[in-house]
């Protein structure tokens, strides 16, 4: 909606205090309360309001809405809706036709859980459906008597690209996102509360929490304990900290290198350094992979100098494999530091160096209290994503170590992180319901870490701060 | 070595308080630690690079051989590779991923576009709201709908054919959207009394954004053009998931079986082989970016 005044903003202030506009005056509860009939029909009948107010097409969009719904609701949405409690429990049977045993297909839990989520996620939708109807027959009405007529079918379309262009450009995007994102994450947040394993392939059952109770309980010997998940999870937080760290630093400290006064050739040391952006990561990652074996290239040179009498373990000890990955890491990181970092500092505001000189700082004062603050500013977000990132990380270690060395019997390997051992879970195992857990857990952890730094950084309190 | 180029960097940005000769001295030091430490970090990060271009015209095909570097060199594994469809059709594969890219691109520009624009410039309800629905989608596990999106896909029968490159296009680009914050970090530094002047003039927000936001955003734009690009060539964990018969493979997919334990023997240098096919044309591609990722990253408006 457009900004405008309201009448009644208390209930509101913070979040226009937050976002500088006053909410619509056209909501639901004064919508029902001022309304006329036709207004109040319009609940019932949508776009009837809209109809009387001349705004014929809107009217029918509304309608065909709720035409379709009830349409959807009754071929098929009413069903699904139906089996979602149980998920089914028609097993697959053999019958006996003309003498001959055929296959009468059984329910599919996956499938009668998708179609359950989605029909719930049609009906909020519906309801928020609704709910435009009946604001938008209100305002047909209030302006009709305020102004003569509801606003025209061409005025409501150049509003779409001028005033509330904003619903234009975001529609397709945000259908994509619900589609394609949303929509799949409550579907394997759902699964995390059933029974969705390797025992349980086409028919299971909702389980409550037995799944977390299974995660902080302490039996060794399942695919899944808390002694697992609490080593898992601080391997994962080790390597997201140093991953992001030590890639910002050092990549910071070769950009500042690089952009000393006197050095020579910066054009080409920057070259060389995104040479190796240039290959796709997961062919360096494979290429370090092979070159890292037992009787990879780096161990036969090694070999032949005389430094080392037999391989080093890359992959096969557990801290070495660990330094392994980090280093690794580096390797494919810095890089893209450097490129970011050399960008920023040459964006640096020089008057603040000017200022700083005058007031008689070294460098090391400039440095802290100008360049820093500079590019922690810029980055904060980038710091934040990450470190997100890093957690979520899949290709480095899957591609690199494969999560190896994994002590027998372990789910988990020594190099695990969440991520990796959710896709071992899922697509290895089958064991979907623990892969959900697993999903679930890490978002909470990132969210926390995540929302407290970024929600406390200069750049989402103050987004102005340099325009 | 890192206290020597720390030294280095005061003296470079130093004020002068010693004797003149002395801090030349100095800087002459710095200058010879730096250089060196660069030289080295340098070969580290070119020897892998040049290994697998030197590894792709290795005669012998073989994964583990005996030396560092290649004895005979050949170009068969390129022609093989190009005309040896049989088992693995790299061409294909080649064709497929340029293909989805070419959509990608297309579809993931315009939508980040128009969610940046509508987060950087406009003030509406709800926006706040969006900002961080797309923080906290970011924060889940791209793994853990990776499976739940191919149910989806073959619920909408998606998952069967040639059907499945419509569905791969459909994966990189829909959610998109939600990768708004560089761009709108960049549309951020466009003063606003650009756009206001322009609406004083008359112009609609549509075409405020078409006419000012996107001419000025094209270093941004080309940068986000290239990534998004790139996404399907460097993906493998999505694609995995969804092509899962050899006729869809993206290239990802085609150079990780080319290392599976069936394939190493013979396919190892055809692998290097591909591996440098696909990173010439992103590396030029990158050289491009990187030009104009500069460029935006010195500011939107200059002067």
């Amino acid at each position: 909606m457009t900004a405008s005044v309201s009448a009644k903003p208390v209930a509101r202030r913070r979040s226009r205090a937050k976002s500088g506009f006053a909410p619509s005056p056209y909501i639901l509860r004064e919508a029902l309360a001022k309304g006329d009939v036709l207004t109040r029909l319009s609940a019932v009948v949508f776009g009837l309001g809209n109809i009387a107010r001349k705004q014929y097409l809107k009217g029918l969009i509304y309608l065909a809405g709720e035409i379709g719904f009830i349409v959807f609701m009754v071929r098929s949405g009413a069903t699904n809706l139906s089996k979602l409690p149980s998920l089914g429990d028609v097993e697959q049977r053999k019958v006996k036709i003309n003498g001959f045993w055929k296959y009468e297909a059984g329910d599919n839990s996956v499938v009668i859980l998708l179609y359950g989520v989605a029909t719930v996620c049609i009906i909020i939708l519906f309801l928020m459906w609704w709910r435009l109807s009946v604001t938008s027959a209100y305002k047909a009405q209030v302006l009709a008597k305020s102004e003569g007529r509801a606003p025209t079918l061409s005025a409501e379309l150049h509003d779409l690209l001028d005033g509330n262009i904003q619903r234009t450009l975001m529609f397709l995007p945000t259908v994509g996102i619900a589609v394609f994102t949303v929509l799949p994450l409550i579907f394997m947040i759902s699964m995390a509360f059933t029974n969705y394993d390797s025992n349980h392939v086409t028919l299971f059952d909702w389980v409550g929490l037995e799944n977390f109770k299974l995660l902080f309980s302490s039996n060794s010997g399942a695919d899944i304990s808390l002694s697992t998940f609490g080593s898992v999870l601080g391997w994962t937080l080790i390597w997201a900290f140093f991953a992001t760290f030590l890639n910002f630093f050092l990549g910071m400290f070769m950009a500042m290198i690089i952009n000393r006064r006197t050095t020579r050739f910066k054009g080409f040391w920057r070259a060389i350094f995104s040479l190796s952006i240039a290959v796709p990561q997961f062919v360096s990652l494979l290429v370090m992979r092979t070159m890292l074996q037992p009787t990879g290239a780096i161990n036969r040179l090694l070999m032949e100098w005389g430094w080392t009498t037999g391989p080093l373990p890359f992959f096969t000890d557990a801290t070495w494999a660990r330094v392994t990955v980090i280093v690794i890491n580096l390797w494919v990181g810095i890089p893209f530091t450097i490129m970011q970092i050399t960008g920023i500092l040459q964006n640096v505001p020089a008057e603040l160096y000017e200022a700083s000189k005058v007031d008689g700082a070294n460098w090391w004062q400039t440095f802290t209290h100008v360049t820093m603050p500079y590019i922690i500013f810029v980055l904060t977000p980038y710091l934040i994503t990450t470190f997100t990132g890093n957690v979520n990380n899949f290709n480095v270690i899957y591609l690199l170590s494969g999560g190896d060395p994994t002590p027998v019997g372990a789910t988990a390997g020594k190099t695990d992180l969440l991520i990796t051992w959710l896709y071992k879970l899922t697509v290895d195992r089958n064991n979907y319901n623990l892969g959900a857990v697993i999903g679930i857990l890490t978002f909470v952890v990132l969210a926390v870490v995540s929302l407290i730094t970024y929600r406390n950084s200069g750049s989402y309190k103050n987004e102005e701060g340099f325009r | 070595m890192s206290n020597a180029s720390k030294k280095a960097v005061s003296v470079s940005s130093g004020q002068g308080a010693q004797p003149a000769h002395h801090t030349y001295k100095r800087r002459v030091a710095a200058d010879i630690v730096v250089h060196v430490f660069l030289a080295v970090m340098a070969v580290i990060w070119v020897l892998p690079i040049i290994w697998v271009v030197l590894e792709s015209l290795n005669k012998n095909t073989a994964p583990y051989t005996n030396t560092f570097f290649p004895t005979e060199y050949t170009f068969d594994n390129y022609i093989k590779l190009f005309t040896q469809t049989g088992v693995l059709n790299f061409p294909k594969m080649f064709m497929n991923t340029f293909i989805v890219a070419c959509f990608c691109c297309v579809i993931s520009m315009f939508f980040v576009l128009s969610v940046a624009y509508c987060m950087s410039r406009l003030r509406f309800r709800m926006r706040r709201t969006f900002m961080n629905v797309a923080l906290i989608l970011g924060m889940f596990p791209s793994i853990m709908s990776v499976i739940a999106i191919y149910f989806i896909l073959k619920a909408l029968g998606l998952t069967q054919g040639h059907t499945v490159l419509i569905a791969l296009i459909l994966v990189y680009s829909a959610g998109s959207g939600a990768g708004f914050y560089v761009m709108k970090g960049y549309m951020d530094t466009i003063p606003m009394s650009l756009d206001e002047a322009a609406m004083i003039d008359g112009c609609t927000r549509w075409q405020v954004f078409t006419k000012i936001i996107i001419p000025i955003s094209k270093p941004m734009l080309v940068y986000q053009a290239i990534t998004s690009f790139l996404g399907p060539w460097l993906d493998f964990v999505v694609a995995k998931a969804i092509a899962r018969t050899q006729e869809n493979y993206t290239v990802a997919l085609g150079l990780y079986l080319m290392l599976s334990k069936e394939y190493i023997d013979d396919w190892y240098a055809r692998f290097a082989a591909g591996a440098v096919c696909v990173s010439i044309p992103i590396a030029i591609l990158f050289i491009v970016m990187q030009r104009y990722y500069q460029e935006s990253m010195s500011g939107a408006v200059k002067g």
